[in-house]
């Protein structure tokens, strides 16, 4: 199976370093060369570039990539880039990083898979905070 | 009519300016601080401060009124077009102009259906080839939304067409031979006009019929 990972600062850097020792062959993409020093020994392909230029994705392999996963630190990138990985080269599996929860459920309710850290960030705490307490306004 | 204007640089502010004195009510988005308070100077409130690829911001700004025409101009291709996907698609904003700051994404605002674009970079290399045709070939003008463009043809001195009718070119289906300029007066083609050498020739093509019209035309 393989994997493309476009934005490679710590989200992206993790993730495709699991997949890859989960047994994806995975490409990495990101705008800047030294995002790689983030991989540590990589051995998987690395293509310098944007995600919305279409030969960086080609390069990458998108022409017959399973899964793409978009978390660089733009929503708006992530969200077009996703998108034509979605509907220009039909990728199956796109998932898009979106710290925006609002831009996050316009687009998945659009078909987009969306991860929204922030809305996980706010059920955490918010049950960190809760947990063994009963609800003030509850008495 | 009501017309809601993101990112207020050399384009947004101009245009936000001829839009009021046309009597029009416009919201200017705008989320530099520095250039806000600028453009607050000149437009009061009717500049908002705020990211407008932010739905929060877009409805401040009465995006669900619904605005009439939502023009995304700002320096950031995927900036607008999300912005014009939300207009659009979440709150039937009929008119969206979008601006492609990089000519290389303009396929991508095609594939995702925002149809009306403009693109400086795109309109300058069009009146170069206008200047400088290349290829035979000077695109005028695309109806994106239509599928068609409009292209015009100068006929040098040995063109194979020259001395022949319309009819007899034998013109494939997706190409229609409209209007032959001579002299720089302009007649509607029919099925007899014959085309002369010095004629700039107007045609309406489907897509992917430039090199048919080429070779009917130019050899």
């Amino acid at each position: 199976m393989k994997a493309i990972v476009i934005g490679c600062g710590r989200v992206g850097a993790s993730v495709a370093l699991g997949l890859s020792s989960d047994g994806w062959e995975v490409a990495v993409v990101d705008v800047d060369e030294e995002a790689l020093l983030r991989l540590g020994g990589w051995r998987g392909r690395f293509v310098v570039g944007h995600g919305l230029d279409t030969s960086v994705l080609e390069s990458a392999g998108i022409g017959d990539a399973d899964a793409v996963v978009v978390a660089t630190n733009g929503d708006n990138t992530n969200i077009v880039v996703g998108q034509v990985a979605q509907k220009r080269y039909g990728v199956a599996r796109v998932v898009v990083r979106v710290l925006d929860p609002r831009r996050a459920d316009f687009y998945a309710a659009r078909g987009l898979q969306t991860i929204c850290p922030t809305k996980t960030a706010i059920a955490s705490i918010h049950d960190a905070v809760s947990v063994g307490v009963p609800a003030p306004g509850a008495g | 009519m009501y017309a809601v204007v993101t990112g207020g640089g050399k384009i947004g502010s101009n245009v936000t300016r001829s839009l009021l004195a046309m009597g029009h009510e416009v919201t200017l988005i705008e989320k530099d601080e520095v250039r806000f308070s600028r453009l607050e100077v000149e437009f009061g409130p009717s500049v908002l401060r705020g990211d407008a690829s932010e739905i929060h911001v877009l409805e401040q700004a009465g995006i669900a009124r619904p605005a009439d025409l939502v023009l995304a101009v700002t320096g950031d291709d995927e900036d607008n077009l999300v912005v014009s996907q939300i207009a659009r698609e979440g709150y039937g904003v009929q008119r969206v102009i979008a601006r492609v700051n990089d000519p290389r994404n303009q396929v991508h605002f095609d594939l995702l259906g925002i149809a009306q674009t403009i693109s400086a970079t795109a309109s300058i290399l069009g009146l170069v080839e206008h200047e400088m045709p290349e290829h035979g070939l000077v695109r005028l003008f695309d109806f994106r939304r239509e599928g068609l463009e409009l292209v015009e043809v100068p006929i040098a001195a040995d063109a194979p067409c020259r001395g022949k009718r319309v009819a007899a070119l034998a013109l494939p289906d997706g190409v229609r031979l409209v209007a032959v300029i001579r002299q720089g007066r302009p007649e509607v083609a029919s099925d007899r006009t014959v085309i002369r050498p010095g004629d700039q020739v107007l045609a309406i093509l489907a897509p992917g019929y430039e090199d048919a019209l080429r070779r009917a035309l130019l050899g």
